[in-house]
């Protein structure tokens, strides 16, 4: 449901991966470090932890428009996890209000050999949605994503365009307070492109906060008017543009 | 305070996980259909294989057994059904959370409805063997006690006991990957151990192998009145006993590690 105010708010932010080998992740070792105390027990001292996010804050309010850079390992995909709500931070909190719509991976959970049809369902369903709010969509989605009888037909059938098509026409059907894009999206050949483009910028211009990750600085600047620049899991900075 | 708020954190993705009522069921169907797509008679493939494993089966045990094979097919058919969903739920579970490793790292779902997903398919798979216990009971019409009625309530029982399992094993699962390879050896070895093959009562002195077994008595809620038989209180009880112990086990181990769940997988 849509709230009055969508909100942000992430205070002092770590997020760790511990790196677990074939050595420490087996339960032989956990069972003998246990058991012979002091030799093994170093390699939990020495336990192997990559830190995505480290003691990260910002405030986001209504009406920014996030640009999220940093160069390959910056954390900025750890950070859109965040905000989504799958990674719980270590440490720290973050409060998120309002309704969050992820492009992050927009076929995830679509089954290959099932009907394009019952993948708008499966597509819905992850999004969070009920079938009885998907139905009415459904046609909008079909007649967008332009696959005419090929709806019926398996996934497997299909061009990876045309499966992108229409993994774009679901995660693009409804609107949300809270966008995450993880580079802008684009598919399709030329003429869907344009039409894709065009849905995507009034999904992003409805939207109250839009946080985007990308390495492209002139798609920022031109969308954005306030850039979060990481760097090594840093907050580097956080400004209008 | 951390602990309360973990429990409370951990309570209400199973209850969140639950009313995604429309979610797992549809997840699980979607994973049955996936495995049998086609092919003709799709998951019945496996009604039909496990029914003649187990008519060669029955003859075979129940010859070396010198078994009356009115008596020893049902048991064996029946039990045989039961112990595959007993095993799929436990083996299954052990991948819960593995198996969702996408949805897990990229979607706020309640990591409840992976396991409640797991749970839903083996139920479906156990719906398809159903058909076996139907052609068995047609057959060998044994004369159903009152304790008939039950018999939903034992497999919901079983489904139930399902949920903690694939949260715990799906959690330790998930951090030690081991564990699904011991679990999996364990589970085929408490095949052998579990009356499914024979009968409990048959060992003499040695009988506690089968009253000690938890599997057992799981097993016997359900098959015990198809067969015409009491369920001893004792199986009753055990199954409570394990039901109310595995479920506070399950809980501290969820409030506690639920959410490093997504960076184990």
């Amino acid at each position: 449901m849509s709230v009055s105010s969508a909100h942000i708010l992430a205070r002092d932010v770590h997020v760790e991966f511990p790196i677990y080998g074939g050595r420490s992740r087996s339960f032989k070792n956990v069972v003998l470090r246990a058991a012979t105390g002091g030799l093994i027990a170093e390699d939990a001292a020495h336990r192997v932890v990559v830190k995505a996010l480290n003691g990260v804050s910002f405030e986001i309010s209504e009406g920014d428009r996030v640009g999220l850079v940093g160069h390959n390992g910056s954390g900025k995909s750890t950070l859109l996890r965040v905000l989504v709500g799958a990674y719980e931070p270590v440490s720290g909190s973050v409060d998120v209000q309002g309704q969050v719509a992820s492009m992050l991976n927009i076929t995830l959970g679509m089954d290959y050999e099932a009907t394009g049809y019952e993948n708008i369902f499966v597509r819905g369903v992850i999004m969070g949605f009920k079938p009885s709010e998907i139905k009415p969509l459904v046609e909008e989605i079909v007649a967008f994503s332009e696959l005419g009888d090929y709806i019926d037909m398996p996934m497997r059938t299909y061009s990876s365009g045309m499966a992108v098509r229409l993994a774009f026409a679901v995660s693009t059907c409804v609107t949300a307070d809270i966008l995450l894009m993880d580079e802008w999206l684009s598919v399709g050949d030329e003429s869907f492109q344009s039409k894709a483009r065009e849905r995507l910028r009034k999904l992003v211009d409805q939207a109250k906060i839009l946080v985007l990750a990308s390495h492209d600085e002139a798609l920022i600047r031109s969308n954005c008017n306030k850039i979060m620049r990481l760097s090594h899991g840093d907050l580097i900075s956080f400004e209008s543009c | 305070m951390a602990l309360s708020k973990n429990l409370s954190k951990a309570l209400k993705d199973l209850s969140d996980g639950v009313a995604g009522i429309h979610v797992w069921p549809m997840l699980a169907w979607q994973e049955v259909r996936q495995r049998y797509r086609r092919s003709v008679l799709g998951p019945f493939w496996l009604t039909i294989s496990t029914g003649v494993l187990l008519g060669a089966m029955g003859p075979l045990y129940g010859r070396l057994f010198n078994q009356d094979l009115a008596a020893y097919f049902p048991h064996l058919a029946i039990g045989f059904v039961i112990w595959m969903l007993i095993a799929g739920l436990i083996n299954e579970g052990c991948n819960a959370f593995i198996a969702a490793e996408g949805l897990i790292k990229q979607t706020p779902m309640p990591l409840s409805i992976h396991v409640l997903q797991v749970v839903c398919r083996n139920l479906i798979i156990f719906a398809h063997h159903l058909v076996i216990v139907a052609v068995v009971l047609l057959v060998f019409t044994p004369e159903f006690g009152r304790g008939i009625v039950l018999v939903p309530v034992a497999v919901l029982v079983l489904a139930a006991n399902g949920v903690w399992v694939g949260l715990l094993a799906g959690l330790l699962c998930a951090r030690f990957r081991d564990v699904p390879l011991i679990v999996q050896s364990v589970v085929q070895v408490s095949f052998f151990l579990t009356p499914v093959l024979w009968k409990a009562g048959s060992l003499g002195r040695f009988d506690w192998v089968a009253t000690w077994n938890p599997f057992y008595h799981f097993l016997e809620i359900v098959r015990a009145p198809l067969m015409g038989q009491p369920v001893p209180w004792q199986s009753w009880g055990a199954v409570f006993a394990m039901t109310a112990v595995g479920y506070v086990l399950a809980l501290a181990f969820f409030a506690r590690y639920r959410a490093r769940i997504a960076y184990w997988v």
